[in-house]
């Protein structure tokens, strides 16, 4: 399935580009997605570490499946939590 | 209510407006404003990026949170994108109770939260760079962590 995943940030800037297609097997896991992503995208491999996954706008575990027609994104670390906040 | 990702200037007022009922005896206030240094850097100015659509889905998540926590009569969120310039305000939050004391332990929470799990990032230029911030990565499980941080609001 082709699959839509959506950039911010400095995965945004690294990528050069707001959204990325993506083709992967029906039901493919949102870790398979990262780790394609990052096989696919090598610039992007440092900043998925700590990047969150959200499916249809709520944030997901890695385990979750993927289904034709979700919109994924990747949520790199939030602005807040800093130790100065 | 307002939840609200803009790119155009906010100011409070608005904000206030919008949470105020006739109910409320306080309206506590809450302004994150862009400051001229970080981390020991002259910082120029802030860029935000946001997820708008599902940043704000959980602004309201927050207010359904801050809702069973506190008698609060009113909220309203917006945070800012784009370039921003020294000492403007890039979030704004406004919670209405009949107490004051609930008022203000509520928009304590809801900036707290905001911070944690709404997808906003702030890129800072500073006098000879540039750098996204990075705060905690989010953990999809714990949701409701922050309860603990605020014992008296605990059912």
């Amino acid at each position: 399935m082709r699959t839509r995943v959506l950039l911010f940030a400095a995965l945004r800037e690294a990528a050069g580009t707001r959204e990325l297609q993506l083709e992967l097997p029906a039901g493919a896991s949102v870790q398979r997605l990262k780790d394609e992503v990052a096989a696919a995208h090598p610039v992007l491999a440092r900043l998925l570490v700590n990047a969150a996954v959200a499916l249809n706008e709520e944030y997901v575990p890695g385990d979750r499946s993927i289904h034709d027609g979700d919109t994924v994104a990747l949520i790199p670390p939030v602005s807040g939590g800093q130790h100065d906040l | 209510m307002i939840y609200e990702i803009t790119s155009d200037p906010i100011d409070a007022a608005a904000l206030v407006a919008a949470a105020q009922t006739d109910e409320a005896g306080a309206v506590s206030v809450f302004h994150g404003v862009v400051r001229n240094h970080n981390l020991g850097r002259r910082v120029l100015y802030l860029e935000y990026d946001a997820y708008p659509p599902m940043a704000e889905r959980k602004m309201r998540e927050i207010a359904a949170e801050v809702r069973t926590r506190w008698p609060v009569t009113g909220i309203a969120m917006r945070h800012r994108v784009g370039r921003l310039e020294i000492g403007e305000p890039s979030v704004i939050i406004a919670v209405a109770s009949p107490h004051r004391a609930d008022a203000i332990e509520a928009c304590h929470y809801a900036i707290d939260r905001l911070k944690a799990i709404v997808p906003v990032w702030k890129k800072e230029v500073f006098a000879g760079g540039e750098e996204w911030l990075e705060g905690t990565a989010i953990d999809p499980e714990s949701a409701q962590a922050m309860a603990d941080k605020f014992p008296s609001a605990t059912p």
